[in-house]
């Protein structure tokens, strides 16, 4: 017989569950953690390279941090889905635990871990580009806190997608790109209007948006992801 | 048969009609276009392009509803379905991405300016394909109907972000975008109007005729593979 | 004392427009055995995962009810067990966490001393603390069964249960299903006698299909 606790509490445990073993088995087998920091790091040579030395327009940097941080998306995030297909731990999982709290334990870790690139390529980003100055420290917060959020929700369930299709690496980028759109066009303008020093007043509008998409999105996956976990 | 024959000479017409008719800038008899300040003559396009854009949107929402609808009741004509309008919509947003390129090649002077509503085809155009690479990489029927429409119903999630979120963020150059009001209400007169509308009812007729087409084919080949093959 | 009864009519399942088996019924109770047999590709393990609410029917349902009263679809998973060669461990995990991590997630009540007395029983406890990624595939098919037994459950589905088994492996589970059938349902799939010798009931796959797998 089950313990007294609650539906809920059960529930949040679960799915913490599946977030701390993603993180354990990142931890000790480091596969997307190589891949994204490695990515960063060579994309950012590339572009430092490119440059050479020039200074380019603090716009088209916040176009470029935006890149960097989309292709490192691309080459990390799949994997706590596709991991699972590729070692068949999948009917595990499914023998287990209802199917949301594998989507919200794998939503939080994509969550963490995207935020640990993202500072990542921040960092490097404000110490390596010497034009690139915010000089509103707020609208950058948010904006990157809030994309980071909206990325890693459309990321999760497009990787759920492809992680049962043949061609996994190019599929993810081709699937995810059209769904991301709306959202990177609004960050990138967001971190532009950072860059300028402009009022967060000015910036709501971004704020609302990038709001939005992550709830619906969100909102939307959710719906979704038994028809795409269960056989 | 004789509707097919109708729907041959309806588009026929319209196509004749909006290439010849005169376009004027006081319209007197019947068969004048009126003039559109920055138009004039390329506003002829507005005729095809539009209802070809208004189409592929249809072709989207109509294979997302087959999506769901298999989603539901797990029926695996309904993927069928789903997949038929797709590539159609596919086609028409071919057809509506080229001949607003060519509008805008003469309008604004390059052929891609990124004004939202050419990037919204563009990306119409992205998931379009990547619908179609997904189910390609799919062998299992069951999982294939599942995860394209689980795709395609993602995709409709952000449809609203594109129409009503873009313009407000990316300055327009497309007539009816940035606060000018829409064009087509304004400026056109009666005759214009009509064949506008005719040319939106031949193509959205057009569309549901190669539907039909394309899922009567395929249920004459999962009857053929089921009975011999 | 509490009854369990597995229902299934008319129960159906398609694959790519190809039927492996249709107007299938089956009722199991507790304390009852039910062995699925049927030559390779007749479809014993996708009706045995069926069964365990991990894969979908084209046509029909499987109901488990207790005490006369039907257990929603999403409650099952906990009074089930299930064992199979194609179930797969973390390679990364040692046993002893891969029993922890699984009772986290199923929100099982087992005590930390129940858990390293089923290492006991299925012979891991002194291996408890190695990567399953160094174990022998004798032990990995050990470790599926200590983690299909540590929520209890009430029905126990083991799909060619003495895979990678050695002589005394093959003695603990048939010691394994007699234990559970004193205590609630199972079902075996194999084509192995001495496997379903506990069974009273059968379902034979075989006349869903011919020797070259075509549909009858």
């Amino acid at each position: 017989m089950k313990s007294g606790s609650s539906f809920a509490v059960r529930w949040l445990q679960a799915t913490s569950a599946i977030f701390s073993k993603d993180i354990k088995s990142e931890l000790r087998t480091r596969y997307a953690l190589n891949a994204l920091v490695m990515f960063v790091i060579t994309t950012l040579s590339i572009i430092l390279f490119a440059l050479g030395g020039e200074a380019a327009s603090s716009e088209l940097m916040c176009g470029v941090l935006w890149i960097i941080i989309f292709f490192s998306t691309m080459s990390g995030m799949s994997r706590s889905f596709v991991s699972e297909e590729e070692r068949g731990t999948v009917l595990t999982l499914q023998l287990m635990t209802r199917p949301s709290t594998v989507f919200f334990g794998k939503l939080f870790f994509n969550f963490v871990l995207l935020s640990g690139t993202n500072l990542l390529s921040i960092v490097l980003y404000l110490v390596l580009i010497t034009n690139f100055v915010v000089r509103t420290p707020a609208i950058f917060i948010v904006v990157m806190l809030l994309g980071t959020m909206g990325l890693a929700s459309a990321c999760t369930i497009i990787a759920a997608i492809i992680a049962k299709a043949n061609t996994k690496g190019t599929l993810y980028p081709v699937l995810s790109f059209p769904i991301l759109l709306p959202l990177l066009l609004t960050v990138i303008n967001g971190t532009l209007l950072s860059v300028e020093g402009a009022p967060f007043t000015e910036a709501l509008e971004e704020v609302q948006i990038l709001v939005s998409y992550f709830v619906v999105i969100t909102a939307v996956s959710y719906l979704l992801f038994d028809y795409v976990w269960k056989d | 048969m004789a509707l097919k024959l109708l729907l041959g000479l309806w588009i026929a017409a319209i196509i004749v009609v909006g290439i010849t008719f005169p376009i004027v800038p006081v319209p007197q008899a019947w068969y004048e276009f009126p003039l559109i300040p920055g138009l004039e003559n390329k506003a002829r396009i507005m005729l095809f392009h539009v209802p070809m854009a208004w189409v592929t949107v249809l072709a989207f929402l109509i294979s997302m509803g087959y999506g769901i609808r298999y989603l539901v009741k797990k029926n695996i004509d309904d993927d069928e379905k789903s997949a038929a309008s797709a590539g159609l919509g596919l086609l028409f947003c071919v057809l509506a991405t080229v001949t607003g390129a060519i509008w805008a090649r003469f309008n604004w002077g390059a052929f891609w300016n990124w004004d939202p509503r050419q990037t919204s085809i563009f990306a119409l155009l992205l998931i379009y394909g990547a619908y179609f690479a997904l189910r390609s990489a799919l062998d299992v029927e069951e999982k294939r109907a599942a995860l394209s429409a689980a795709y395609a119903v993602i995709a409709g999630a952000t449809v609203p972000f594109f129409i009503f979120v873009m313009p407000r963020l990316l300055p327009g150059l497309h007539p009816g975008s940035g606060g000018s009001g829409p064009l087509m209400g304004g400026t056109m007169n009666a005759t214009l109007r009509i064949v506008f509308y005719a040319s939106l009812a031949g193509f959205t007729a057009l569309y549901f005729w190669m539907l039909n087409l394309r899922n009567r084919l395929a249920k004459l080949r999962t009857h053929h593979e089921s009975v011999g093959g | 004392m509490t009854t369990f009864v597995l229902d299934g009519r008319g129960l159906k399942k398609q694959f790519n427009r190809r039927t492996i088996f249709h107007d299938l019924d089956l009722r199991l109770a507790s304390h009852e055995a039910l062995a699925i047999v049927g030559r390779n590709g007749s479809g014993k393990s996708t009706l045995s995962k069926i069964i365990a609410g991990v894969l979908s029917l084209s046509g029909g349902e499987v109901t488990l009810a207790r005490n006369g009263e039907r257990i929603r679809e999403e409650a099952q998973l906990e009074h089930v067990g299930f064992v199979a060669p194609y179930l797969q461990m973390y390679g990364e995990f040692s046993a002893w966490e891969h029993l922890v991590l699984f009772r986290k997630i199923r929100g099982a009540t087992a005590s930390d001393e129940e858990l390293a007395a089923l290492l006991l029983r299925v012979g891991l406890l002194g291996r408890k603390d190695h990567e399953v990624r160094v174990y022998s595939s004798g032990m990995k098919q050990r470790l599926k069964y200590a983690c299909a037994l540590l929520h209890r459950p009430h029905l126990l589905i083991l799909d060619e249960p003495m895979s990678n088994l050695d002589h005394e492996g093959v003695e603990m589970v048939l010691a394994l299903m007699q234990e559970q059938l004193a205590t609630g349902m199972l079902v075996v799939s194999t084509n192995e006698e001495r496997d379903t010798q506990f069974c009273g009931k059968t379902i034979d796959l075989n006349v869903f299909s011919d020797r070259e797998g075509r549909a009858r």
